[in-house]
């Protein structure tokens, strides 16, 4: 508890966030570098699917960060309405928007690819359907943050909309299955899980890993400018009081 | 100029407020209003200023711009502040001073001394501060009657001093001032209007307290 | 004229800075278009006929909600109380409001919708003659929109009762408002002429709505 209550101290943070930064964002361009080489070019071409299979490498993962970054989301939120830890709701507010534009991301080229293969941009699949979802909580929650004005009873509700979300994230990926072969066989494009090739699943991994780090560098950055949106507003409170 | 109403009634939600109350108020006068809670102090504030309608009675405005309402060569400063917490302070007043038709925000701020918040957001603001920025547009916008309700409230010592010279600025260049207060500003006031003592009031002020 | 700008300005401001906006707007219609496909099935075909009358009816919703809170915070923290001291009539004040939440929610939504058509595979023929009804339709949207929030603004709890009175108003607004995006399905005469009685609807609303919001204002701040 006594090295949690360390990092707890915006300034302390600042400092870790100052050393963590570049080591960070250097990994990151190096993951990318990699990934994308492996993806674009190492990578064999789908016998059906041509070239455009390649968009996978960016879809795929787009997806599981959206998911990734909504359950660092949900955890900070507790950990906020827990502890009360002071930095979490800071973690929880500043991901919120990483995690929509990665979910964004997921959406836009998940539509590129469907138009090779489906003939159109958008078919109500249960991936894109659970994703758009997930795309609409994500809303939801940055929404309710900027309507309500008090920061402390701001915070609060967030992060108990955040974990209702969180918690209702299966149950709709659940019905939305259910309603999706309620309606028609599975029949589109489906991942053979253990069966994918190495040569295929290694820039998928990779390419996972790069948006990982994507996040985490965007995400200090994030908390940064939000600690210190939060130190201005209480210095010019401070200031205020004076006049 | 003189602010004359003569037998006025006020009613709300079909209930008589008051009725029978007249008043005089010329340039350099300051015009106090005194009565119990509910006696219709606000309501004759809100009257002059167009936003109830009397049931009976006549105003007028002698000295004035005929061509205008009375309520348009009026200020009123309510209870609310009317500032928005999204925008500046400096941004309130000047879509204040655009809307009313000029007036420069500087002698707003300055007014009561505000100047060092004037790009700080309104919603950093005490309830103190709220209360000298709203009263700081009687600096800012030029008409000659001033509605003042209970401006006094959530003002500190110094606060009070700069209304009160704010005030008597006002009366010397020849404004007139009507407004509800409970303390003694310290400016000689011209005339008291109690609405205690009107006729019948006893009875009307406890059908006022109701509300 | 100033006092007209000044407000505009300012709503747009506060529209662009407050939560509740138009981003929130567009979420709603977003969550619309989700819901519907959910109801109803995944089959494309059948999605794409339904998909103008769907985008139309989210639209309607979402103008609908977003102008819930046009005079509400300005009733409650005192600014409607001094904008009726101004120099210019409440009628332009509501005017310069409505016209305000157009340019904030109804115009961004009337020019979203058309290209969020493609999650209903929306037929993209449909696409310009929808944009440009809906941008005009939403003009009169907007101002009825704007006309129940002034009607319910002294009101706690007006949401329902806003939807109950606007929702009936819309109608010929929809129906003209379909008729005319219908242009590669129905040919050009119908579309054409429906466009026409489209822009005669949407001046009729821009005339009476913002003398009937003045007078409902007029009567609450009384």
């Amino acid at each position: 508890m006594a090295r949690f209550e360390k990092f707890a101290n915006p300034t302390q943070f600042l400092r870790l966030q100052g050393f963590l930064q570049p080591w960070v964002t250097a990994i990151t361009i190096i993951l990318f570098v990699v990934g994308l080489y492996l993806s674009l070019f190492v990578a064999p071409a789908d016998y059906q699917q041509k070239e455009t299979v390649r968009i996978m490498f960016v879809h795929v993962p787009a997806a599981w960060a959206g998911l990734m970054v909504y359950t660092v989301m949900a955890l900070s939120s507790a950990v906020a309405i827990i502890f009360r830890h002071p930095l979490a709701d800071v973690a929880a507010k500043s991901a919120a928007p990483i995690g929509l534009a990665f979910t964004f991301l997921s959406l836009v080229t998940g539509a590129l690819w469907g138009k090779p293969m489906w003939g159109t941009y958008w078919v109500w699949d249960a991936r894109l359907t659970s994703m758009f979802v997930l795309f609409l909580l994500y809303l939801g929650y940055m929404a309710i943050w900027q309507a309500i004005e008090d920061p402390h009873r701001a915070a609060r509700i967030s992060s108990i909309v955040a974990l209702v979300g969180f918690i209702n994230v299966p149950i709709i990926k659940f019905s939305v299955d259910w309603w999706n072969t309620l309606h028609q066989p599975a029949s589109v494009f489906k991942m053979n899980g253990p069966a994918i090739s190495p040569s295929i699943l290694i820039p998928l991994l990779v390419m996972g890993a790069a948006y990982s780090f994507l996040f985490l560098a965007l995400h200090l950055l994030a908390l940064k400018t939000e600690v210190n949106a939060r130190k201005l507003r209480q210095m010019q409170l401070a200031e205020a009081g004076k006049v | 100029m003189k602010l004359i109403g003569e037998n006025l009634v006020c009613e709300r939600g079909g209930r008589t407020v008051f009725s029978g109350i007249s008043f005089t108020a010329e340039s350099g006068e300051l015009l106090v209003l005194r009565g119990r809670n509910g006696a219709g102090k606000t309501s004759l504030l809100r009257m002059i200023a167009g936003l109830n309608e009397p049931v009976g009675g006549q105003m007028e405005l002698q000295g004035g711009r005929d061509d205008e309402d009375i309520a348009l060569q009026c200020q009123f400063i309510a209870h609310q502040e009317a500032f928005k917490p999204a925008m500046t302070v400096a941004e309130n007043l000047q879509f204040w001073s655009d809307f009313f038709g000029g007036g420069d925000i500087l002698d707003a701020l300055e007014a009561f001394s505000l100047e060092p918040l004037a790009d700080f957001s309104a919603a950093l603001l005490s309830a103190g501060q709220k209360r000298r920025l709203a009263l700081g547009r009687l600096a800012m916008i030029d008409r000659p009657v001033w509605l003042l309700d209970e401006p006094t409230v959530g003002l500190d010592v110094n606060s009070t001093e700069q209304l009160r010279q704010l005030m008597r600025k006002h009366l010397d260049g020849g404004g007139i001032i009507l407004a509800t207060t409970h303390i003694d500003l310290g400016i000689k006031e011209t005339a008291v209007l109690d609405f205690n003592a009107v006729d019948d009031q006893a009875e009307l002020t406890s059908i006022g307290e109701a509300e | 004229m100033k006092p007209v700008i000044a407000i505009l300005k300012r709503d747009l401001l506060l529209a662009w800075r407050q939560g509740g906006g138009v981003g929130t707007a567009i979420g709603f219609f977003l969550t619309v278009m989700v819901l519907l496909p959910l109801g109803i099935g995944p089959d494309l075909g059948l999605l794409q006929k339904i998909a103008p009358g769907g985008l139309w009816i989210a639209l309607l919703l979402s103008v609908l909600l977003s102008a819930d809170r046009i005079y509400q915070i300005d009733y409650d923290d005192g600014s409607l109380e001094q904008m009726t001291l101004g120099p210019v009539p409440l009628e332009l004040v509501a005017g310069a409001k409505a016209m305000a939440h157009w340019l904030s929610s109804g115009l961004p939504l009337a020019i979203a919708a058309p290209f969020l058509g493609f999650l209903l595979n929306l037929d993209t023929k449909l696409i310009l003659p929808l944009l440009g009804a809906m941008v005009l339709g939403s003009i009169g949207l907007s101002l009825l929109a704007s006309l129940g929030a002034a009607v319910t603004v002294g009101l706690r709890k007006g949401g329902l009762l806003v939807s109950l009175l606007v929702l009936p108003l819309y109608v010929p607004v929809l129906i003209f408002g379909i008729s005319a995006s219908a242009a590669g399905q129905a040919g050009p005469d119908i579309s054409g002429s429906s466009f026409i009685i489209l822009l005669a609807v949407t001046l009729v609303i821009v005339v009476v709505t913002p003398i009937a919001s003045g007078a409902a204002l007029r009567t609450f701040m009384r």
